[in-house]
């Protein structure tokens, strides 16, 4: 158990998905103007990550690897993203409108987030067992949820600032707080 | 032939995904430590999109257009995988450095942007030389912000020591956080020269991507779209 706890917690804070390992920068960026929709991303994004590591190392393990068909990888896992997304996006809602419309919006946007489809092939790739790969799917996507939530706070409050110089208004500032973010975050380095 | 080389000056200079259209963050923050690293994506990057491009230029009449992305994506994640499979083994050492990065080609934005904006709607020649076009762009962009974190991050210009003895390196900027300093510095250059760029709004929307902002969730694209549904 202290081994699972302890993977999550280097999956969500020291191996930072975003801050360090630069998976997922497009919605980081993009989604981060207002904490509410931030929010609502980084929980669509905990779910689909969850669902899609579960699957992808199913079809690793019961398809890809008995038939020996590992090169196959990259082109199956991208489809069993891409139609899981589209699955979870119809189930949801039929079966529980009011969380499509909380996570309806984010659903088309994570296909093309790449920490899903990293964080798939990682669990793979780190001979994680099934219980392991749940626990740091769940910790990257909580880490990527923490930082976008961070983000959007941050931002939020230096909207209408008018005291950053005019070069830097719009997108360098964005990135001048994650490098700032990103710097907080390797202290971590040291809880292990 | 004036065409094809349009579509070189394209890719390199006037529309250059890096510095201009501002598409794929993530290979651009993440393997840029050293130019050679920047190099080695570019290269690979550019392979892949060559031929995903001339392949979709192919096979545009014969892709019904309701299925046309995963089309696409299928056509992408192969060619994905046979130069992954190649780089592994005759490059093993570029291998290595980009890890994880190499499958994850397959959602960058480039490259089905790419596949989209222009080779499902042009001849083969000219969907190639596109290809080359945006490949080389996105080599440059990686090797010039690679370049600059490698001389300031550890004094070396692909892994020959350039600087005097007495330079202490930065160290920052080969960590994670310099990355972000890196790009934000050249997006306030942009800015303070008024240099054409999609984070301030001075590129069409549809240059990139196909336009198709509401599905993608690139940075760039939806600043871009939120400017202009601002000015309209």
């Amino acid at each position: 158990m202290k081994d699972l706890i302890l993977l999550f917690v280097s999956a969500a804070l020291v191996n930072n998905v975003v801050l360090t390992q630069f998976l997922g920068i497009c919605p980081f960026l993009g989604v981060s103007k207002k904490v509410k929709t931030a929010a609502g991303m980084g929980a669509a994004v905990i779910f689909v990550i969850t669902l899609a590591s579960m699957c992808t190392f199913a079809i690793q393990k019961l398809i890809l690897d008995p038939l020996e068909l590992g090169y196959l990888q990259t082109v199956v896992f991208i489809l069993v993203i891409a139609a899981l997304v589209q699955f979870v996006e119809m189930v949801l809602k039929k079966i529980s409108p009011a969380l499509y419309n909380a996570l309806g919006v984010y659903l088309p946007l994570i296909t093309t987030n790449c920490a899903v489809l990293g964080v798939a092939i990682n669990n793979i790739q780190f001979e994680h067992t099934f219980l392991q790969s749940i626990f740091y799917s769940v910790g990257i996507a909580s880490g990527f949820t923490l930082s976008i939530v961070i983000l959007a706070g941050l931002r939020e409050r230096m909207e209408n600032n008018t005291e950053i110089p005019k070069s830097f208004q719009g997108s360098p500032i964005v990135l001048i707080t994650a490098a700032l973010m990103a710097i907080a975050f390797s202290g971590f380095a040291g809880l292990m | 032939m004036k065409r094809y080389m349009e579509r070189l000056w394209n890719g390199i200079i006037k529309e250059n995904p890096i510095f201009v259209l501002m598409l794929g963050m993530c290979p651009t923050l993440a393997v840029t430590t050293s130019a050679t690293n920047g190099l080695g994506m570019g290269l690979t990057t550019a392979v892949v999109l060559i031929m995903s491009n001339a392949l979709i230029s192919l096979l545009r009449k014969m892709i019904p257009d309701r299925v046309r992305i995963p089309a696409y994506i299928v056509v992408v994640a192969s060619f994905v995988t046979i130069v992954q499979l190649l780089l592994q083994a005759y490059l093993k050492s570029l291998n290595d450095a980009l890890g994880i990065y190499i499958p994850l080609i397959v959602v960058n934005c480039i490259i089905l942007g790419r596949a989209e904006a222009y080779a499902s709607r042009n001849s083969v020649g000219l969907a190639i030389f596109d290809g080359i076009g945006m490949g080389l762009g996105f080599t440059v962009g990686l090797t010039c912000i690679g370049l600059v974190r490698e001389l300031l991050g550890a004094g070396t210009v692909f892994g020959a020591a350039v600087m005097p003895k007495a330079y202490e390196p930065i160290t920052i900027f080969v960590k994670p956080a310099g990355a972000f300093l890196v790009v934000a510095l050249l997006g306030a250059l942009q800015n303070k020269f008024k240099l054409k760029s999609a984070t301030n709004g001075s590129v069409p929307a549809t240059a990139g991507c196909g336009g198709s902002c509401d599905k993608c969730a690139g940075s760039a694209c939806a600043e871009n779209h939120a400017r202009i549904a601002e000015k309209k």
